[in-house]
């Protein structure tokens, strides 16, 4: 069972809605004793890094993900600000994050006078390695929706499956071993999310 | 880079879709969930669904509804009708919205904006103006669907919006709705001078050339209506998007 962890931030019912409509049933859940279970988690997220950590903390959800993460190793995969927590710390606020992917989440800015609107909002595309399983059926056509004001940085390249253009190239799909994180919401993105979550399934 | 948002706004009235001119003489389109599923499997960037009997008949948004449409679709979804607390604001935001557009509440009760951007970000929270001119000719903001004058400045306004937090300002004129005339260029120029947050340019598309006028004006996205939901001089109902190639080599 997949277990779309809710620690009372983001929009978990379009994930619901779409895992539904390619045939799988999932659990909104906040409860330790479900996610313990799960075989699969999505940590979804709007709204601030540190209410974010925070809210995880308070819930008592901070140990049993770590647990899936880095013992059980259960495919877990991070959407928006859920990617930004897989990472060592974000600008945008003093909490830690999890750590389970070797990046820090940085704020966009203006470059050479060009003055970047944030956050970045819209359609856009990836560029990425078609080896890695995540990408089955997806081609450079493949666009997705992405709302947000912090990218990712990954330290090493072997972390970054995709990269997207917006003022620089950041890292828009992350990975280390079981954990994924994409900066768009598959959720939001038509049939391009569909097949990714699709094959995030079938890891 | 970042594609151009070109985003059908569907008008909501007693739970039937409907077409505007001059946000009157409404014209039935179609049941609102069938024309949705249309929408979805002609992929467009993202869809505005504004219930515009909602403000004015004290009913509130149809939460029904909006559930029924957010398990079709799988793209960036806006609500916009008769939203004025931040409860309303969560209830629409987990049933799988991802944006909020106030319209009325903004007017009457702009300190909803200053909450609501600090409870939910404000990325999610678009305040939409509706453009008109008063007797003297000057550019006023007008609530309930074109019928009242704030008597404020809509770029003044917009620039308040933007402080209290507004993520983004869908800007309509009044006039233009449904006259397929070309928006309002000048009024785009001018606001989004102002504004750092992005503008969504509405009311009077009726060619994808128009679209590319707004973002050549300074707007970052373009909504429309008639142009989505009617073809041929005889404005028979057909709900159509451009293709991806289109917007692609429009805005190239």
């Amino acid at each position: 069972m997949v277990v779309i962890v809710d620690y009372g931030m983001g929009n978990l019912n379009s994930i619901k809605n779409m895992l539904k409509k390619i045939g799988h049933s999932s659990i909104i859940s906040s409860e330790v004793e479900e996610i313990e279970k799960a075989g699969k988690v999505i940590l979804p997220g709007v709204g601030s890094f540190d209410a974010a950590m925070m809210n995880i903390k308070r819930r008592n959800l901070f140990d049993v993900l770590n647990y899936k993460a880095s013992d059980e190793k259960v495919p877990l995969l991070g959407i928006c600000l859920g990617m930004q927590l897989l990472t060592n710390s974000s600008e945008e606020g003093e909490e830690k994050g999890f750590g389970w992917i070797n990046a820090d989440t940085i704020k966009f800015e203006n470059k050479n006078g060009e003055i970047l609107k944030v956050p970045h909002m819209g359609w856009n595309r990836i560029k990425f390695d078609p080896s890695s399983l995540l990408f089955q059926g997806l081609d450079e056509a493949t666009k997705f929706y992405f709302v947000h004001s912090y990218y990712v940085k990954c330290h090493s390249q072997k972390n970054s499956l995709a990269k997207t253009q917006y003022g620089l190239d950041f890292d828009s799909i992350i990975n280390n071993d079981n954990i994924y994180g994409t900066q768009f919401h598959p959720e939001k993105s038509h049939k391009y999310g569909m097949q990714l979550l699709k094959n995030f399934m079938n890891l | 880079m970042l594609q151009v948002r070109v985003i059908p706004s569907l008008l909501l009235k007693d739970n039937k879709l409907v077409k505007s001119i001059k946000f009157k003489k409404h014209k039935y389109i179609g049941d609102p969930i069938n024309a949705i599923k249309i929408f979805n499997d002609k992929e467009v960037d993202e869809l505005v669904f504004l219930d515009i009997s909602a403000s004015k008949s004290g009913k509130g948004p149809n939460f029904k509804l909006l559930n029924e449409i957010a398990s079709e679709c799988f793209m960036p979804l806006a609500y916009g009708g008769g939203i004025n607390s931040l409860n309303h604001i969560e209830k629409i935001l987990k049933l799988g919205f991802e944006k909020i557009i106030l319209n009325y509440a903004a007017a009457v009760n702009p300190t909803l904006i200053n909450e609501a951007s600090k409870e939910f970000g404000s990325s999610t929270l678009v305040v939409s103006i509706d453009v008109k001119k008063n007797l003297f000719n000057k550019n006023r903001v007008f609530v309930l669907n074109g019928s009242k004058s704030t008597n404020k400045d809509p770029i003044d306004y917009a620039k308040e919006m933007q402080e209290r937090g507004a993520g983004e300002i869908l800007l309509n004129s009044v006039e233009r709705d449904g006259t397929m005339e070309g928006y309002d260029l000048d009024l785009i120029g001018k606001m989004t001078n102002v504004l750092q947050i992005p503008l969504v340019a509405c009311g009077g598309a009726g060619k994808l050339d128009d679209f590319k006028l707004a973002i050549s004006s300074g707007a970052s996205a373009v909504s429309a209506g008639s142009v989505f939901v009617f073809k041929g001089p005889n404005r028979a109902v057909l709900i159509n998007y451009p293709s991806i190639k289109d917007l692609e080599n429009l805005f190239r």
